[in-house]
């Protein structure tokens, strides 16, 4: 069953590639043909898709036809669509019968499929690891990856490159499945660049789009900065415990507590700075502060994508990757403490950034750093359930939203600038109900999801009684005001008010067909119920026996069960009291006096100016590194390699020994075979040498 | 071992190929030159097959040489005919075996000029290669050695492209040098041991002084071959200037040369000199890994770019063999089998496009993927493979690479590992420059995708990338014995120096 969970999704993708790449079944040959003379104009029109600019002029091009009438799937595409979400359909049914038996009848398990590298020391394998944690996000990837492939048939239902797009949604849930399944280090680095590699296909789709290339590159590259930490936290984990597989690291972490590691020209104690750079990779694939800049640039991608990959799975895989290292974790505190901070300032950052953007899904996506951010201090703080309580409640909220939006951009002919909606919500209805459903669960009003999850967090972080904790603690609250200020912004900007786009566009706004509203539905069940429905097992009394060993939270740091029993009343009520008044600033800010927001960014222009351009972090990192390598590689090309290298050495000799030749030498034409003799002869006369002198 | 002297028999086929061609191909109508291209083919397809019976035919758990061949051949001098193979060699042996056909394949169309000269250069090409990697004896090795410059100098300067002269002389230039040295180094060892024979100097101690120099003897030889910053200028230009099957052996099968040859003489016979230079190789290579990956941001010409990413590549191999631990040295291997069909595979990526518009620079190509969405694929995944994305061949090299040096100093390893973001960087800017994008060139929109005989080359190198990425175990068996092997032969060496030099100290 676990093999099938797990490779059901490759065979998917490697049944759709082959449909992408070949053109699978085609009902008539006519078809085919009909197919591929639309290409072009189909791809202009996906260009338009996600770039409001443009959208205007997308009807002037002369393929006017073809948004009046949607080409007929061809059987291809069909048969893509229905293979790839029935084979992930399946596996997450399966995946939740894992569910209850691995996690809550605690029977974790692990299953050897073959070896992988095995080089002295090393032994690598590629194994199944199923346990508490794993049985987790298997639901919450398998469950959020389905909804988004049934999603995909509508959302897609227009772009001419459908079976390419359900294979790489597919290869995707492959290579997380990978990641959350590993055994050891290496089999998670696989999954870890598996999915970077499925991120950058995604983010790439609408591959004619200069900003989708490069965002594609950015998000790649960025996480490869991570990954060039996380690489060497496999060694430094290697040379310190003699192993990458995950049982044989956390037996032997305890008993190196002292350690020191000679790294780089430094002694440091060895856990914390291995767990330093596993973090690093931790930070570079959820987005944290300093290595975020892909993630609002991802968005580049169509928006099932974003919902699947950049909100619900992948840019989780670090808090996953901390809560199941816990066993080091709990013994490198320095290293949990900086986690820590690292995780407030990121909840902080990316809620001031969230609440000056305009384009509805890079609000959705900065709350999504933002949320990962709230993740990572509660693994700071040790509170790993509650991380992966947030994690798990998050997944369905946030997808919820982004499917949402992706609803709203679909009804408004795919307007992204919430500046051009307003006022649509009488044509959306159930669009515009799920959407205060993920709000309602994202600032974390009672009885919805976030509520138990965030709180606990907060809680935790409060009681864990640390600085950093208290400090992560007045971050989170900050940044919970600023998530339901900016949540309600988007709400009223999008639903509310008077319709800011054209007449045409608000006549034409429709809800999304039936394949899009279930996956909505089943989504917000999530947003509805994951939080009371789990939050016992996760967080709740049952959690020790929910857990099992997947997770260590060591006694004198298990700020859950600090949170449960000595706790100011204030601090539990403090989040909700905080995202109630930022619901009721938005709605005087947007809805009572809508200039108010226009004279704020006048009086603080600055400030604004500011949060508006993200904090100048793209600007930064672009005069830092990417200017610079660029500048240095011609540099170090033509004037290293060329005057220099060149210049002394083979050039600067055949001009000298020219000098030297003259005229005499009219050698140019054969130069290759003169060499060549030259070179035989020098063999021949050295044999014969050899053998008349010895 | 082979009854029936295997290793001989397939170092020497592709001859026989040279002289059925020579016999029965004359005259240079299509018929001919048709049946000189099924001649190459078979040859070296046969030739294939042979070095798959020599993989067989080895016992990965015997550390020694195997299949071994010695005839007396200059006995007055102690030289010997004498071939053999371990873990070490035997799949470099392949690997050229493997090679081979794809070239023939991938010249068939874009030759058409001289066609029987070129099919002989690379079958004879071949034989050297694969002698080269078989020599037990310094003689021979030498010969074979120095040989393939001679076919190689032929393909580029005959079949390569404009300035196929400046890069053949610069070629030379840059290998002379280290020739000669590394003949005085030959002729040296000669005087100590008073053989020429490899096993038997492998086992004399040298002196340390003498180790040094002739260290550095052997270095100038194998650096240039590798090639290492500072002397890798010759290869962008030889790369740029030799056809594409020129490319593909260049990179695949020359550069490996270099670092066979430090592992089969500089480490093992030389130990003391291995240890005192190390830091020198450590230099050079992680300068190599850093300097060449920027430059080849900067590039505008693929092949370029990929022949500047090769030194790239080829600067882990060298870190990981001077680690002198299990997973470096393995990890060095392996990641010079996967370049060479890594590398191989991505000069044949660019000959396709290059078949078809005529140009290697970058900005003449772009939205690729809409007309030649197989290639894409293809060119997609041998990038990936050469980013070292895990489930590839690169991954496993690099890692293990990195795994060993780190264990040995982790600056070496940190600023070696920064090629992890930069070689990605590269390579998916040259990914999307040429494929990716709209497609609005007349020119680039008329080119059509793969054809049948260019799926035919790829998809086996698809198939060896994907194998040695899932399942590295079946090479990595084939060269751990003989990895254990070197660093104890070293590690021995070493001590025993170590505690004579102290016993003498002592005693003064």
């Amino acid at each position: 069953m676990e093999v099938l969970v797990v490779f059901l999704p490759l065979l998917a993708f490697l049944i759709a590639g082959s449909i992408a790449l070949f053109g699978g079944p085609k009902a008539t040959p006519s078809a085919a043909g009909h197919g591929h003379g639309h290409d072009h104009g189909h791809d202009h029109h996906a260009h338009g898709h996600d770039d409001h600019a443009h959208h205007d002029d997308a009807h002037d091009d002369g393929h006017d036809d073809h948004h009046a009438v949607a080409p007929p799937p061809t059987s291809g595409d069909r048969a893509a669509q229905f293979v790839t979400s029935g084979a992930v359909l399946l596996s997450a049914f399966l995946s939740w019968l894992l569910f209850f038996d691995v996690a809550v009848g605690g029977h974790p398990r692990t299953i050897e499929l073959a070896t992988w590298i095995r080089s002295g020391g090393l032994d690598v394998s590629w194994a199944l690891r199923v346990d508490q944690l794993t049985a987790v996000m298997l639901v919450v990837v398998n469950t959020v990856s389905a909804c988004v492939h049934v999603y995909s048939v509508g959302y897609m239902a227009e772009d001419p490159q459908k079976p390419r797009f359900m294979g790489y949604l597919s290869l995707f849930t492959f290579a997380m499945l990978m990641l959350v399944t590993a055994d050891n280090l290496v089999q998670m680095f696989f999954g870890w660049e598996g999915v970077g590699l499925a991120s950058y296909l995604l983010i790439n789709f609408w591959y004619e789009k200069p900003s989708a290339n490069a965002a594609a590159i950015k998000a790649f590259l960025v996480n490869r900065v991570g990954d060039f930490g996380f690489a060497l936290g496999i060694f430094a984990i290697f040379v310190l415990t003699g192993s990458v597989q995950f049982d044989a690291i956390f037996a032997k972490a305890p008993t190196i507590t002292g350690v020191t590691f000679h790294f780089l020209s430094w002694d440091f104690n060895g856990l914390t700075i291995a767990c330093l750079l596993l973090f690093m990779g931790a930070m570079g694939k959820s987005a944290q502060l300093g290595l975020h800049t892909w993630l609002p640039d991802a968005m580049e991608g169509p928006t099932p994508v974003s919902a699947l990959i950049h909100a619900a799975t992948m840019v989780t895989a670090g808090v996953f990757m901390l809560c199941r290292l816990s066993p080091v974790f709990e013994y490198a505190p320095s290293a949990l403490e900086i986690v820590a901070v690292v995780g407030g300032l990121t909840a902080f950052v990316a809620a001031t950034i969230g609440f000056t953007q305009f384009d509805i899904k890079r609000v959705i996506a900065y709350s999504t750093m933002s949320q990962l951010g709230y993740m990572f201090f509660a693994v700071g703080v040790s509170a790993y359930g509650a991380a992966m309580f947030h994690l798990f409640t998050h997944a369905f909220f946030k997808a919820l939203l982004f499917l949402g939006a992706g609803s709203v951009i679909h009804a408004l002919h795919h307007e992204q600038d919430m500046r051009k909606m307003g006022g649509v919500w009488r044509k959306i209805p159930f669009t515009y109900a799920v959407m205060w459903i993920g709000n309602l669960a994202l600032a974390g009003l009672p009885f919805f999801a976030g509520f138990y999850s965030k709180d606990m967090i907060l809680e935790a972080a409060y009681a864990s009684g640390s600085p950093v904790g208290r400090f992560a603690f007045a971050l989170g609250i900050a940044a919970a005001l600023l998530t339901a200020f900016y949540s309600w912004r988007l709400l009223f900007m999008t639903f509310h008010g008077k319709p800011r786009m054209e007449k045409s566009v608000y006549d034409h706004a429709h809800e999304s067909p039936i394949t899009m509203l279930i996956p909505l539905g089943v989504l917000a069940l999530g947003a509805l119920f994951a939080g009371i429905g789990f939050h016992q097992w996760f967080i709740g009394h049952d959690r020790a026996e929910f857990w099992g060993k997947a997770i260590l939270a060591l006694h004198e740091h298990d700020s859950i069960e600090a949170a449960h029993h000595h706790l100011p009343g204030w601090v539990g009520i403090a989040p909700l009291v905080v995202g109630l008044i930022g619901i009721a600033a938005a709605y005087i800010a947007y809805i009572q006096i809508p200039s108010l927001p226009a004279t704020f960014a006048r009086l603080f222009k600055g400030l604004h100016q500011f949060l508006y351009n993200k904090w100048y972090f793209d600007e930064l990192y672009d005069a830092l590194f990417v200017r610079p390598a660029k500048a240095l590689g011609y540099g170090l090309w033509k004037s290293g390699d060329g005057a220099l290298i060149d210049g002394v050495g083979p050039d600067g000799v055949a001009a000298a020994t020219r000098d030297i030749a003259g005229r005499a030498s009219r050698l140019q034409s054969g130069y290759v075979y003169h060499y060549a003799f030259a070179m035989v002869i020098g063999v021949v006369l050295l044999i014969a040498w050899l053998s008349v002198f010895g | 071992m082979a009854s029936w002297p295997l290793l001989s028999f397939t170092t020497f086929l592709p001859l026989v190929g040279v002289a059925l061609i020579l016999l029965f191909c004359r005259g240079t109508s299509p018929d001919v030159v048709r049946n000189v291209r099924y001649i190459a083919l078979w040859t070296t397809l046969v030739t294939f097959v042979l070095t798959l019976f020599i993989w067989i035919n080895f016992d990965p758990r015997n550390p020694g040489y195997q299949l071994v061949e010695k005839a007396p051949w200059i006995p007055d001098f102690g030289i010997t005919y004498h071939m053999g193979v371990d873990g070490i060699s035997v799949l470099f042996v392949v690997l050229s075996g493997f090679l081979m056909p794809m070239c023939v394949l991938a010249s068939w169309e874009s030759v058409q000029m001289r066609v029987k000269e070129y099919m002989i250069a690379f079958l004879a090409l071949e034989t050297l290669m694969i002698g080269m990697f078989c020599a037990l004896d310094f003689v021979l090795f030498y010969m074979f050695f120095e040989g393939v410059l001679i076919p190689m100098f032929l393909i580029i300067g005959i079949w390569g492209g404009g300035r196929r002269v400046y890069a053949a002389f610069k070629f030379f230039l840059y290998t002379l040098l280290g020739s000669v040295l590394m003949l005085l180094a030959i002729l040296a060892m000669y005087y100590v041991a008073g053989t020429t024979d490899i096993p038997t100097i492998t086992a004399t101690q040298f002196p340390r002084n003498m180790q040094l120099w002739l260290w550095l003897a052997f270095f100038a030889s194998f650096a240039v071959k590798v090639p290492m910053w500072p002397v890798h200028t010759w290869l962008p230009d030889a790369h740029v200037e030799a056809p594409t099957a020129g490319s593909v052996i260049l990179a695949g099968v020359l550069l490996k040369m270099g670092g066979y040859g430090f592992l089969r003489f500089n480490i093992p016979i030389l130990p003391e000199a291995t240890e005192y230079f190390t830091p020198l190789i450590y230099t050079l290579s992680v300068i190599a890994v850093i300097y060449t990956s920027l430059v080849a941001l900067a590039q505008e010409d693929m092949k370029k770019l990929i022949a500047y990413s090769s030194v790239a590549h080829m600067g882990f191999v060298t870190i990981g063999m001077f680690a002198l631990n299990q997973q470096g040295i393995e990890g060095s291997v392996f990641q010079m089998l996967s370049h060479g069909v890594v590398s191989g595979a991505l000069f044949l990526c660019v000959g396709v496009v290059y078949d078809r518009l005529h140009t290697r620079e970058i900005a003449r190509y772009g939205g690729l993927v809409k007309n030649m969405p197989k290639y894409a694929v293809i060119f997609l995944f041998m990038t990936m493979a050469s980013v070292g994305l895990p489930g590839t061949a690169g991954f496993v090299g690099e890692f293990l690479v990195l795994l060993g040096v780190f264990r040995d100093n982790t600056w070496v390893a940190a600023l070696a590992a920064t090629g992890m973001v930069l070689g990605a960087a590269y390579a998916l800017w040259l990914y999307r420059r040429v494929v990716y994008g709209k497609l609005v060139k007349p020119d680039v929109k008329a080119m059509f995708d793969l054809n049948a005989r260019e799926v035919a080359i790829f998809v086996p190198l698809v198939a060896v990338v994907l194998w040695m990425g899932v399942y590295p175990s079946s090479f990595l068996n084939v060269t751990s014995a003989s990895v254990e092997h070197l660093i104890q032969t070293y590690q021995t060496k070493l001590a025993a120096s170590h505690a004579a030099s102290g016993v003498s100290v002592a005693a003064r």
